[in-house]
């Protein structure tokens, strides 16, 4: 593949990935609208929803979205400090792009730790 | 007879049609205020969502009507898409090199973000106001 001839540099796959969680986020943004009408309307539409959340595919899809949220939110942040002027130098940018990664990991498995009745 | 080309319209002329639309940068300021408006936010909704987490209709809908839940969850649902169709419209810019698909896809794109905060604004109003 793609790897065989070119390196990877942390900045430019951070920043590809930021655009793909941010698609992602946007199309869950219609799955949170969606559970907040079910939520509202009762009844067949809500068994609907939760029949759907609680399925396999869609608990797939909720982690797919809950990784992409933290991703996107810390490495948002990263870009908001980078607007106030923070962290441009090479080597700051490297470390904050390590530290999102790390995070990211950590932040998701504490919510699915929390969500999966861990710390009930 | 080649000359330099010249261009005889005026600057007004040159403005119009796809020149300046006079929004200057506010697409990137409402970006970064969503961005700033959601990430203050995004916690506090995670924190929601985990406690109601597999909880009965009733439990999340009296979650949800809890004033300062609605208020929040209102106010983040406009941020969120309100941002999502500004980084969209950015994607749609990027790859779409088609003019009347592009056209077509930011005018989806806008409508469906719109018809999606509507659909969360209403569905926080029922809750709120019924529940």
């Amino acid at each position: 593949m793609l790897g065989q001839f070119y390196r990877f540099q942390i900045t430019s796959v951070m920043s590809l990935m930021h655009r793909v969680s941010g698609v992602i986020l946007a199309l869950s943004a219609f799955g949170l609208a969606w559970w907040l009408v079910a939520a509202a309307s009762g009844g067949e539409a809500w068994a609907t929803a939760s029949a759907v959340f609680a399925s396999l595919p869609g608990k797939a899809l909720v982690f797919l979205a809950s990784l992409a949220l933290v991703y996107h939110f810390l490495n948002g942040i990263r870009h908001l400090l980078w607007d106030a002027g923070w962290g441009f130098e090479i080597p700051q940018v490297y470390k904050s792009g390590y530290t999102v990664a790390a995070l990211t990991v950590v932040f998701t498995a504490a919510i699915w730790f929390v969500a999966l009745g861990g710390a009930a | 007879m080649s000359g330099p080309v010249v261009d005889y319209r005026t600057p007004i002329g040159r403005a119009r049609g796809l020149g300046s639309a006079k929004s200057g940068t506010g697409h990137f300021w409402w970006q970064r205020v969503t961005a700033v408006f959601l990430a203050l936010l995004t916690p506090w909704l995670i924190g929601l969502l985990l406690a109601v987490a597999g909880a009965d209709l009733g439990h999340i809908q009296a979650a949800i009507a809890k004033p300062w839940n609605a208020i929040m969850l209102a106010l983040f649902s406009v941020c969120l898409f309100w941002h999502a169709r500004l980084g969209l419209q950015v994607v749609i810019e990027d790859y779409i090199h088609q003019r009347a698909l592009e056209i077509a896809l930011q005018l989806l794109v806008t409508l469906a973000c719109a018809l999606g905060a509507l659909a969360a604004l209403f569905a926080i109003g029922r809750i709120a106001l019924t529940a």
